[in-house]
Protein backbone atom coordinates (compact mmCIF):
# COMPACT_ATOMS: atom_id res chain seq x y z
CA UNK A 1 0.00 0.00 0.00
CA UNK A 2 1.42 3.32 -0.93
CA UNK A 3 1.79 6.25 1.40
CA UNK A 4 1.21 9.90 0.54
CA UNK A 5 3.77 12.62 1.32
CA UNK A 6 0.93 14.60 2.93
CA UNK A 7 0.26 11.78 5.38
CA UNK A 8 3.90 11.82 6.49
CA UNK A 9 3.90 15.61 6.78
CA UNK A 10 0.72 15.61 8.88
CA UNK A 11 1.93 12.83 11.16
CA UNK A 12 5.32 14.45 11.78
CA UNK A 13 3.73 17.82 12.55
CA UNK A 14 1.08 16.24 14.78
CA UNK A 15 3.51 14.08 16.73
CA UNK A 16 6.26 16.65 17.33
CA UNK A 17 4.80 19.93 18.63
CA UNK A 18 5.90 23.12 16.87
CA UNK A 19 7.40 21.23 13.94
CA UNK A 20 7.01 22.15 10.29
CA UNK A 21 7.64 19.52 7.65
CA UNK A 22 7.85 19.48 3.87
CA UNK A 23 7.71 16.01 2.37
CA UNK A 24 8.15 14.77 -1.17
CA UNK A 25 8.09 11.19 -2.34
CA UNK A 26 6.87 8.54 -4.74
CA UNK A 27 4.76 6.52 -2.30
CA UNK A 28 7.67 4.41 -1.06
CA UNK A 29 10.77 6.62 -0.92
CA UNK A 30 10.44 9.99 0.75
CA UNK A 31 12.48 13.07 1.48
CA UNK A 32 11.47 15.25 4.37
CA UNK A 33 12.73 18.67 5.39
CA UNK A 34 11.79 19.18 9.01
CA UNK A 35 12.32 22.12 11.32
CA UNK A 36 11.24 22.89 14.84
CA UNK A 37 12.31 23.73 18.37
CA UNK A 38 12.04 20.08 19.47
CA UNK A 39 15.36 19.36 17.76
CA UNK A 40 17.37 22.09 19.47
CA UNK A 41 20.23 20.81 21.57
CA UNK A 42 19.89 17.21 20.35
CA UNK A 43 22.58 15.21 18.60
CA UNK A 44 21.96 14.37 14.96
CA UNK A 45 21.20 10.80 15.98
CA UNK A 46 18.62 11.96 18.51
CA UNK A 47 17.07 14.40 16.00
CA UNK A 48 16.59 11.66 13.43
CA UNK A 49 15.29 9.19 16.02
CA UNK A 50 12.65 11.70 17.06
CA UNK A 51 11.23 11.60 13.54
CA UNK A 52 11.82 7.87 13.02
CA UNK A 53 9.88 7.16 16.21
CA UNK A 54 6.79 8.77 14.68
CA UNK A 55 6.65 5.89 12.22
CA UNK A 56 8.11 2.99 14.20
CA UNK A 57 8.00 -0.33 12.40
CA UNK A 58 6.46 1.25 9.30
CA UNK A 59 9.96 2.42 8.40
CA UNK A 60 11.66 -0.02 6.11
CA UNK A 61 8.28 -1.68 5.57
CA UNK A 62 5.35 0.45 4.42
CA UNK A 63 7.67 3.45 4.21
CA UNK A 64 10.62 2.00 2.37
CA UNK A 65 12.95 4.93 2.90
CA UNK A 66 12.75 8.31 4.58
CA UNK A 67 15.58 10.72 3.95
CA UNK A 68 15.70 13.53 6.52
CA UNK A 69 17.05 17.04 6.57
CA UNK A 70 16.47 18.43 10.04
CA UNK A 71 16.91 22.02 11.19
CA UNK A 72 16.50 22.92 14.86
CA UNK A 73 14.86 26.28 15.48
CA UNK A 74 14.79 28.54 18.53
CA UNK A 75 12.32 27.47 21.17
CA UNK A 76 9.55 30.03 21.50
CA UNK B 1 24.48 -3.94 26.55
CA UNK B 2 22.90 -7.37 26.64
CA UNK B 3 25.27 -10.20 27.38
CA UNK B 4 22.74 -12.91 26.82
CA UNK B 5 24.75 -15.98 25.83
CA UNK B 6 21.76 -17.35 23.93
CA UNK B 7 22.03 -14.88 21.08
CA UNK B 8 25.12 -15.63 18.99
CA UNK B 9 24.04 -13.29 16.17
CA UNK B 10 23.81 -10.33 18.52
CA UNK B 11 27.17 -11.21 20.04
CA UNK B 12 28.77 -11.51 16.61
CA UNK B 13 27.46 -8.07 15.65
CA UNK B 14 28.57 -6.52 18.91
CA UNK B 15 32.05 -8.02 18.50
CA UNK B 16 32.26 -6.71 14.95
CA UNK B 17 31.29 -3.22 16.15
CA UNK B 18 33.79 -3.21 18.99
CA UNK B 19 36.64 -4.78 17.03
CA UNK B 20 36.44 -2.51 13.98
CA UNK B 21 37.06 1.21 14.57
CA UNK B 22 35.07 2.07 11.44
CA UNK B 23 32.36 -0.35 10.37
CA UNK B 24 29.48 0.06 7.94
CA UNK B 25 26.43 -2.18 7.93
CA UNK B 26 24.96 -1.94 4.45
CA UNK B 27 22.85 -3.57 1.77
CA UNK B 28 25.25 -5.30 -0.59
CA UNK B 29 29.01 -4.81 -0.55
CA UNK B 30 31.22 -1.74 -1.10
CA UNK B 31 32.01 -3.16 -4.55
CA UNK B 32 28.36 -3.89 -5.34
CA UNK B 33 25.98 -1.86 -3.15
CA UNK B 34 22.38 -3.09 -3.41
CA UNK B 35 20.74 0.18 -2.40
CA UNK B 36 21.28 3.81 -3.34
CA UNK B 37 21.65 4.91 0.28
CA UNK B 38 24.30 2.30 0.96
CA UNK B 39 26.07 3.27 -2.28
CA UNK B 40 26.14 6.94 -1.32
CA UNK B 41 27.47 6.18 2.15
CA UNK B 42 30.25 4.00 0.72
CA UNK B 43 31.13 6.80 -1.71
CA UNK B 44 31.45 9.28 1.16
CA UNK B 45 33.66 6.94 3.19
CA UNK B 46 35.86 6.29 0.18
CA UNK B 47 36.14 10.03 -0.41
CA UNK B 48 37.36 10.44 3.18
CA UNK B 49 39.92 7.76 2.35
CA UNK B 50 39.88 5.93 5.64
CA UNK B 51 39.72 2.11 5.65
CA UNK B 52 36.45 0.69 6.88
CA UNK B 53 34.94 -2.71 7.52
CA UNK B 54 31.68 -3.53 5.78
CA UNK B 55 28.97 -6.02 6.62
CA UNK B 56 26.32 -6.99 4.10
CA UNK B 57 23.05 -7.35 6.01
CA UNK B 58 21.12 -8.94 3.14
CA UNK B 59 22.14 -12.61 3.44
CA UNK B 60 20.32 -13.10 6.76
CA UNK B 61 17.33 -11.06 8.01
CA UNK B 62 18.48 -11.74 11.57
CA UNK B 63 21.51 -9.46 11.02
CA UNK B 64 19.32 -6.45 10.45
CA UNK B 65 16.94 -7.39 13.22
CA UNK B 66 19.68 -7.76 15.82
CA UNK B 67 21.59 -4.72 14.55
CA UNK B 68 18.56 -2.46 14.92
CA UNK B 69 17.87 -3.94 18.36
CA UNK B 70 21.42 -3.02 19.41
CA UNK B 71 21.52 0.43 17.83
CA UNK B 72 17.90 1.52 18.16
CA UNK B 73 18.20 2.70 14.56
CA UNK B 74 15.60 1.32 12.15
CA UNK B 75 17.20 1.82 8.75
CA UNK B 76 20.22 0.66 6.76
CA UNK B 77 23.02 1.73 6.26
CA UNK B 78 24.42 2.28 9.74
CA UNK B 79 27.92 3.59 10.34
CA UNK B 80 29.72 2.94 13.64
CA UNK B 81 32.95 4.67 14.65
CA UNK B 82 34.77 3.54 17.79
CA UNK B 83 31.77 1.50 18.83
CA UNK B 84 29.30 4.39 18.57
CA UNK B 85 26.49 4.74 16.04
CA UNK B 86 27.21 7.78 13.87
CA UNK B 87 24.11 7.50 11.72
CA UNK B 88 22.78 6.57 8.32
CA UNK B 89 23.23 8.00 4.86
CA UNK B 90 21.75 11.45 5.60
CA UNK B 91 23.85 12.07 8.70
CA UNK B 92 27.08 10.70 7.21
CA UNK B 93 26.62 12.84 4.09
CA UNK B 94 25.82 15.94 6.14
CA UNK B 95 28.84 15.39 8.39
CA UNK B 96 31.05 14.97 5.34
CA UNK B 97 29.82 18.27 3.92
CA UNK B 98 30.52 20.10 7.18
CA UNK B 99 33.91 18.40 7.70
CA UNK B 100 32.77 16.75 10.95
CA UNK B 101 33.14 13.27 9.50
CA UNK B 102 36.74 13.91 8.49
CA UNK B 103 37.45 15.17 12.00
CA UNK B 104 35.73 12.18 13.59
CA UNK B 105 37.76 9.81 11.45
CA UNK B 106 40.99 11.66 12.15
CA UNK B 107 41.43 12.63 8.53
CA UNK B 108 41.87 16.34 7.95
CA UNK B 109 41.33 17.30 4.36
CA UNK B 110 41.68 20.66 2.73
CA UNK B 111 38.40 20.09 0.98
CA UNK B 112 36.05 19.98 3.93
CA UNK B 113 32.77 21.41 2.79
CA UNK B 114 33.13 19.90 -0.64
CA UNK B 115 30.12 18.56 -2.46
CA UNK B 116 29.16 15.06 -1.46
CA UNK B 117 30.67 12.61 -3.91
CA UNK B 118 28.41 10.72 -6.26
CA UNK B 119 28.59 6.96 -6.02
CA UNK B 120 31.24 5.76 -8.44
CA UNK B 121 30.28 3.35 -11.18
CA UNK B 122 32.47 0.75 -9.52
CA UNK B 123 34.60 0.78 -6.42
CA UNK B 124 38.02 -0.29 -5.40
CA UNK B 125 37.96 -3.20 -3.02
CA UNK B 126 37.70 -1.99 0.55
CA UNK B 127 40.92 -2.61 2.47
CA UNK B 128 39.09 -4.62 5.07
CA UNK B 129 35.92 -6.48 4.37
CA UNK B 130 34.18 -8.89 6.70
CA UNK B 131 30.95 -9.30 4.81
CA UNK B 132 29.31 -12.71 5.07
CA UNK B 133 31.20 -13.55 8.22
CA UNK B 134 28.14 -13.00 10.34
Amino acid sequence: MSVSPDELKDRIEAAIPGTRAAVTGDGHHFEATVEGPAFAGLSRIAQHKLVYDVFGAELGDRIHALSLKITPTEAR
Amino acid sequence: MSDSPSNPMREAIQSAISENPVILFMKGTPEAPACGFSARTVAVLEAVDRPFAAVNILPDPAIRQELSAISGWPTIPQLFVDGELVGGCDIVTEMYQTGELQKLLGVETAEAGAEAPEPAAHHETAPLSIENLL
